[in-house]
């Protein structure tokens, strides 16, 4: 993306390397900075899931143990004392990555950055260099995570294994440093995200272009716009939360410790009334890259825009006061539960606005299945899966059985691995043309589709099945009869794993030697807004002059 | 499209500090945990000394693209949106230190053994006392912060602007100094800790951060009025002024939740 980006139209660049991506003030550049570093990010959280998989894909411990980690050579070497530690670093890991340093910069930082500014015409960001500072400060937070798992942790080993919700007394008595450096890794994302929340919210509001109401906007940057407010109202109170964390680890205080009177589940009503806005966080702006892709490639407006971005700030608001479904088991009373089942069921109904609005979009469209079709296509319905088994969760009493098995870690995966990822690639196949000026061969996108959709599902589906015989999460081994599943998902964890080869070789293929763009608009007219009216890739600075309504405005045409 | 810049949007030129800061920011938490360890405050301190230097320089070109007028109206409307959603922010940052008071002040997890909240040998400060004054104080320096944005808005003088300005700051720093005499008080004679029990953690991590946020405001005013001083404020431009009067009613808001629930409700409780 880099390389491309640089020769862009005849206008010749002057920066150097150095001014360009680290002192950079502009929107685009910053974007792709995001996108590349969670693309990075996440290649390393996907490994660690390929281990975790090649552990679970017999019954007993083959590769994970205390004489040292093995990768190929499993049998050869003799004893194998299971290394439970190293296990649950590798969840831990795992999660907090993808959590906070993979999804929310890739969706977020990354899409939201470049493609914001563009669809409402505003010539960058309201805070340019407060919009490097949100990125540079994410690296830094990676940089903390690799820290953590690097130094010192419990066990006498390296790294935490605590699990992503970080949860007293197990994330309290975790010894070592390496819980203190995950700890501040989350804080300096959560100041990240915050600041970068403080952005697009002024951007939005302040930065339209002449005649863009609220009603008009391109209804990916309403996503952004919703996801922004539930970044700046949840993150602050997991930093209260994690500071709590912090100070009974190395301060004394007993926030959490019942000994002095404090209580640990106090820990998960704070952190979840964080963590279940942080779930929309993660899959909101992937609905309006979804949008935007479906009525492409359906060549229709899409169904219902004004239901569509009241049913995104339904869900917003909503998400705010659901949390403790997330915790029916800990003693809540029935009328707790019963509230927090009701409030949460609610939300079946805007996200079933959405669902059936894309399918109205699509109904007696021309349909043309290019690979961003495909993946929301995918998205549509692994999504659909995924609500589908959150309502079954969603039910206090059901959830008895249901908690901390494999069908919750089925559930979860569904929307976030097959929902937010399938959005991030369907963004990155439907604008990577844009971005770069080349355009990826059509035949590996959809290749790399079929392979992911295909890994994916072979993974998660069975977990399904396992989670309903009862085998819990979070466990580095399981008994004789939980083997066949197991071993189904792990084949599907490669083939996905493959996927994401794949999809390297076509990132570095398409910036190389990409077929060059030569259009601004490469897909068809219901490609509509504003980034399209741009050249491939965007100048520097774009919107020199601000757009004209009818640059955009196609609501007399519907 | 035209090469020359034709709207009144701010269009930065690029910045080491936002870099330096993050470099800065990654040295000093990475410090902060060795200093936790017992390695010594040194990379801590070399972390924050580099924090602070990109604060100063960073604002400092803030102030000067402001005087050079590249901050039109519509720059300035984003500035104050902007403030406005950060102090959003932190109210919700106070709401996890008031969410753990409540469940620990209404729901202790020894009621079942009958004690309560506050044990009752604990508590010996009467909150119409230095509380309440400090409550009067914030109050007053409040109104004094007013007084100069009301004297900056219409014009008046920039004397009464500085004095406005100056009796708030020498307000906060009275707090401040009250504040600080409060917990010398507790801790030493009257054998108070900072960790052991519920109660010691939340009373002060939530007084606490309330500190560190009036010792910022403060540092906040004493910038304006110095830029009064330098007459960088006119009645129509003047948002860094606003930011720190915002900021500092921010702060006097929590003060008085504070007061009302862990110093008068809390303390009602044992």
């Amino acid at each position: 993306m880099a390389d491309a980006a640089v020769h862009g139209h005849g206008e010749k660049d002057t920066r150097g390397f150095f001014t360009r991506w680290f002192m950079s003030t502009n929107h685009k550049d910053i974007g792709i900075l995001y996108l590349f570093t969670a693309g990075v990010v996440g290649f390393i959280a996907v490994a660690f899931t390929i281990y975790m998989r090649l552990e679970l894909m017999h019954p007993g411990v083959q590769y994970m143990c205390e004489e040292g980690a093995r990768f190929l050579s499993a049998a050869a070497e003799g004893e194998c004392t299971p290394n439970g530690h190293l296990w649950n670093v590798m969840i831990t890991y795992h999660g907090v990555l993808m959590m906070f340093f993979v999804v929310i910069p890739a969706l977020f930082g990354g899409f939201g950055n470049y493609f914001m500014p563009l669809m409402i015409g505003a010539p960058d960001m309201a805070f340019p260099r407060l919009n490097n500072l949100s990125y540079w400060m994410f690296v830094a937070g990676v940089s903390l995570g690799i820290a953590s798992l690097l130094s010192p942790g419990g066990n006498g080993q390296l790294g935490s294994g605590v699990g992503w919700v970080l949860y007293p007394p197990l994330s309290t008595t975790e010894q070592g440093m390496s819980m203190d450096f995950a700890i501040f890794a989350v804080h300096l994302s959560g100041a990240s995200s915050i600041l970068g929340a403080i952005n697009m919210i002024t951007t939005f509001l302040n930065m339209r272009a002449p005649g863009m109401t609220l009603f008009k906007v391109p209804l990916f940057a309403w996503s952004i716009f919703v996801t922004a407010w539930l970044i700046l109202l949840a993150l602050p109170v997991l930093a209260g939360a994690i500071t709590m964390l912090l100070t009974d680890r190395n301060f004394g205080t007993t926030f959490f410790d019942p000994a002095g009177g404090g209580d640990p589940v106090l820990y998960q009503h704070i952190l979840w009334f964080f963590g279940h806005p942080e779930v929309y966080i993660i899959i909101i702006p992937g609905f309006g890259i979804i949008s935007h892709v479906v009525a492409t490639f359906s060549r229709k407006p899409v169904f219902g825009y004004l239901p569509m971005v009241w049913a995104m700030i339904a869900i917003g608001v909503l998400g705010f006061v659901v949390w403790a479904h997330h915790m029916y088991t800990v003693g809540m009373s029935l009328t707790q539960q019963s509230y927090f089942m009701l409030a949460t069921m609610v939300i079946a109904v805007p996200t079933g606005i959405k669902i059936f609005s894309w399918i109205a979009t699509m109904w007696g469209g021309s349909i043309e299945f290019r690979t961003p079709m495909l993946w929301a296509f995918g998205f549509l319905f692994l999504f659909t899966v995924g609500g589908v088994t959150g309502i079954v969760l969603s039910q206090a009493a059901v959830d008895r059985a249901y908690h901390d098995t494999y069908y919750v870690v089925a559930h979860f995966h569904y929307v976030m691995s097959l929902g937010a990822v399938f959005c991030i690639f369907a963004g990155f196949y439907y604008w990577i043309g844009k971005m770069s000026g080349r355009q990826y061969p059509e035949w590996a996108g959809k290749l790399h589709f079929w392979m992911m959709f295909i890994g994916s599902n072979l993974t998660f589906f069975p977990q399904h099945f396992l989670g309903r015989q009862g085998m819990p999460r979070r466990y580095i081994d399981y008994p004789e009869a939980f083997a066949y599943w197991n071993w189904w998902s792990s084949v599907g964890a490669f083939i996905a794993f493959a996927s994401f080869l794949l999809f390297i070789g076509i990132v570095f293929y398409t910036l190389l030697y990409g077929r060059r763009v030569t259009e601004n608009n490469y897909w068809n007219e219901h490609a509509d807004t504003l980034e399209w009216t741009l050249p491939s890739p965007p100048p520097e600075h774009t919107f020199e002059v601000l757009p004209k309504p009818s640059d955009w405005d196609r609501s007399h045409a519907h | 499209m035209a090469h020359a810049k034709q709207h009144d949007y701010h269009i930065l030129h690029p910045s080491i500090w936002p870099f330096v800061g993050a470099v800065g920011g990654f040295t000093m938490l990475f410090g902060a945990v060795l200093w936790m360890h017992g390695s010594g405050p040194w990379l801590f301190l070399i972390g924050l000394a580099a924090v602070l230097y990109v604060m100063f320089g960073w604002w400092s070109d803030v102030i000067a693209e402001s005087r050079s007028g590249d901050h039109t109206p519509v720059v300035r409307l984003g500035l104050r949106y902007g403030f406005i959603l950060f102090i959003m922010s932190e109210v919700m940052f106070f709401s996890a230190w008031f969410w753990s008071f409540f469940k620990h002040a209404l729901y202790p997890m020894n009621t079942y053994e009958g004690s309560t909240y506050v044990p009752p040998e604990f508590y010996h400060v009467d909150p119409l006392h230095i509380p309440l004054i400090n409550t009067l104080i914030l109050l007053l320096s409040g109104c004094a912060v007013t007084w100069a944005h009301h004297a900056l808005v219409h014009n008046e003088s920039r004397k009464d602007v500085e004095w406005g300005l100056g009796i708030g700051i020498l307000l906060g720093i009275a707090f401040t100094g009250l504040q600080a005499y409060e917990y010398w008080y507790l801790i030493g004679p009257q054998d108070w800790t900072f960790g052991q029990d519920k109660f010691f953690s939340n009373f002060f991590m939530a007084t606490g951060f309330h500190g560190a946020h009036v010792i910022i405001g403060t540092i906040f005013l004493t910038v304006c009025w110095l830029r009064v001083r330098a007459g960088h404020f006119t009645a129509e431009q003047h948002v860094g002024f606003e930011a720190a009067a915002w900021y500092w009613h921010f702060v006097d808001v929590v003060w008085l939740f504070l007061f009302a629930a862990v110093y008068m409700w809390g303390i009602g409780l044992h």
